[in-house]
């Protein structure tokens, strides 16, 4: 698994778990009315072993019904579109140009950009080091075109989409407004591992995430539900309004 | 921030002195830091005191090499991990991103009173406040025989850079089946778990290269850091191949030869192959030149700010500093400097001051993909730098944790270098 995915991996893991095998019957049944058994219980099997790769991805992508960009774009109707064309969404210059470019994902060039983000789209801020199975990237190939085929026909998934309620972070801590300027002076501790360019090597990237999440996560490492240890000393000691310093500081910050 | 009652004396006279001789640069008008030593320490403190000022003050470093070898991951290059060029930076970007004046030289003197500084070439540099970050220096005759001279046979590769090259090509050019022997560091020394990564750096490439060869270290402490992790890791990566002795069991290190490596001791008279004599340590010489060591050789500070026991004008960061319960590292240099920093600048320009915040984290490679670390957090009590919590990597770790743990210090790495010198 790539750091971001170990990172976030631990929080997400039970969510998924939980909820996604009655979405994935549901994906897999609704195919298997129109053709071939054989031929629909391997690519139900596919889109299955797909949602188990889109797994890394989640932890900054959202995909399914009212999905909303996160730390990198929603998912939905991928296939067919512009690169670093969704509105709102924050994209590297590189993602940017490339669409200008003239990139537009489809199979093939998912297939590639997935294989080897930072290769294929050089200056690309998308964390996942690589998928490098082919039959992996198959199937997120044929996950992700699931949910491609057209925007009234998007099936609800469980999925993306870690619900804040659930992270046991009272409403009143994530609606803390944070200071920005206290935020850049606390930075400093982060800074000494997590890079302000947004790499990510080793060590996962924390610059633009939406507030919510940030405050979960580290609300998470405070309360020790997640198990980085250094997180933990690190966000044990920050106070809520700290956190969302942070928080504010750091989803400012361009790449 | 408390003032003790010396503090605040020595303050009242500088004060004095320095109405009745205005600097040239508080004419100018500019505040003004001069900072000695370019490592993470003093880096660190000139690019976040540059960066955040957003030119309101006026930055110098003062740093003798043209380029700077960091001591953490030295360990690594020794080891095959790491090339020397990746574990070497340049000050380019801090004079060109951040404004930062960098002058190679040495700083020979610093007279507190006329608030300058003295360099190798003799000019003069006046400063508001000063930084000194000089890492350590060594205290050669702590184990009789050693001398500045003696380590171009028996290196130290305690301060990065040739040092480092010269131990490598040692121990890589070593006779089979051949002797490598460490007298370790009394405390307080730079980098607590540094012998025995070293160790097991030297023992990894004696695995692969020189697999008869025997290492021992002859250590002047009964106990060290991550000792049980790495005596594990010695037995599970290189069993047989390290003995660890302690002073009880050796009595001490009598005298060294560097012409026929014989190290004697109580317990008996080693031949050492290659060896690697670490000495005691104090903080760097301009510390002490410029009188702000105590009788420990370190420099006693203030641990909300950094700011020296004897000059409110003067600052003294990492190794060189008496930082409490925190270890001499680059991190924690890195981590006091941000702290430094902040302080420097609410004095000079009237930007806000954080209440102080300490953390450290020491990774340390035993075998390929097989990393450990410890870490803690520490608060500015009146009396010391303080130790809240901490963390260690535990014995019997699962092999991906440990590979985990690597590739996150490799990420450190990245991490740190940018943060200190600028990316």
């Amino acid at each position: 698994m790539d750091a971001r995915g170990r990172f976030l991996g631990a929080v997400f893991a039970c969510v998924l778990l939980a909820g996604m095998l009655p979405g994935l019957q549901a994906i897999a049944g609704g195919g298997l009315e129109k053709s071939e058994p054989a031929a629909e219980n391997e690519h139900a099997q596919l889109v299955r072993r797909g949602a188990e790769v889109y797994q890394r991805c989640s932890a900054c992508h959202r995909l399914g019904a009212n999905a909303q960009n996160r730390i990198g774009p929603q998912l939905n109707d991928l296939l067919g579109r512009k690169a670093g064309s969704i509105e709102g969404a924050r994209y590297s210059p590189a993602m940017k140009q490339a669409g200008a470019d003239g990139l537009v994902w489809s199979a093939e060039t998912i297939d590639a950009f997935v294989a080897d983000p930072k290769g294929y789209l050089k200056g690309t801020t998308m964390g996942l080091r690589g998928v490098e199975d082919a039959g992996d990237r198959k199937a997120l190939v044929a996950y992700l075109s699931s949910f491609s085929t057209g925007p009234s026909n998007i099936p609800e998934t469980t999925v993306p989409a870690p619900p804040p309620v659930d992270a046991g972070v009272p409403s009143e801590i994530l609606a803390l407004k944070g200071d920005p300027e206290y935020g850049e002076y606390l930075s400093g501790e982060c800074v000494t591992c997590h890079q302000p360019s947004g790499a990510d090597k080793g060590i996962p990237s924390i610059i633009g995430w939406p507030h919510e999440d940030f405050v979960i996560a580290m609300h998470a490492y405070k309360n020790k539900k997640r198990p980085h240890p250094v997180m933990r000393m690190i966000a044990g000691r920050l106070s809520p309004e700290e956190i969302a310093a942070l928080a504010a500081y750091f989803n400012k910050r361009d790449r | 921030m408390t003032i003790s009652r010396r503090h605040f004396l020595v303050g009242t006279a500088l004060t004095t002195s320095a109405l009745a001789i205005p600097t040239m640069l508080t004419a100018q008008g500019k505040p003004k830091v001069v900072v000695i030593g370019g490592g993470a320490g003093g880096a660190t403190a000139a690019r976040y005191i540059a960066k955040d000022s957003k030119g309101a003050i006026d930055v110098t470093l003062i740093e003798p090499n043209k380029e700077f070898t960091t001591c953490f991951f030295s360990n690594l290059y020794i080891g095959g991990f790491r090339t020397f060029e990746s574990i070497t930076h340049s000050y380019k970007t801090l004079e060109s991103t951040h404004g930062i004046k960098v002058v190679h030289q040495m700083a020979t003197g610093v007279d507190r009173a006329a608030k300058s500084v003295t360099l190798g070439d003799g000019t003069k540099v006046t400063y508001d406040k000063l930084i000194v970050a000089p890492g350590i220096s060594l205290k050669w005759d702590s184990v009789p025989g050693y001398s500045a001279e003696a380590a171009q046979m028996m290196p130290h590769a305690w301060q990065a850079g040739p040092q480092t090259q010269l131990l490598k090509s040692k121990i890589d050019a070593m006779k089979q089946g051949g002797t490598f022997v460490m007298v370790a560091p009394p405390n307080p020394f730079r980098c607590p778990p540094g012998p025995y990564e070293r160790i097991s750096m030297v023992a990894h490439v004696f695995k692969e290269k020189n697999p008869k060869a025997k290492i021992i270290i002859l250590d002047p402490k009964e106990k060290f850091s991550k000792q049980a992790l790495f005596q594990e890791g010695w037995q599970d990566n290189y069993a047989g191949m390290v003995e660890w002795i302690p002073a009880s069991l050796h009595g001490g290190v009598k005298s060294i030869d560097p012409a026929t490596g014989k190290i004697e001791t109580d317990l008996e008279t080693f031949t050492a192959d290659v060896a690697n004599i670490i000495p005691a340590q104090a903080a760097g010489g301009i510390a002490k030149t410029a009188g702000l060591t105590n009788d420990t050789g370190f420099c006693p500070i203030m641990p909300a700010s950094m700011q020296s026991q004897v000059d409110e004008n003067v600052y003294v960061l990492g190794d060189s500093s008496i930082a409490g319960d925190m270890p001499k590292s680059g991190f924690s240099a890195n981590s006091q400097a941000k702290v430094c920093a902040n302080a420097v600048r609410g004095a000079l320009t009237g930007s806000k001051v954080f209440p102080a915040k300490f953390s450290n984290t020491c990774w340390s490679l035993i075998d390929t993909d097989n990393g450990v670390k410890v870490g803690a957090n520490y608060v500015a009590k009146p009396e010391k730098i303080t130790k809240t919590t901490g963390f260690i990597s535990k014995t019997g770790e699962d092999s991906a944790v440990r590979k985990a743990t690597y590739e996150e210090s490799l990420g450190w790495y990245s991490g740190i270098t940018n943060d200190i010198f600028g990316s």
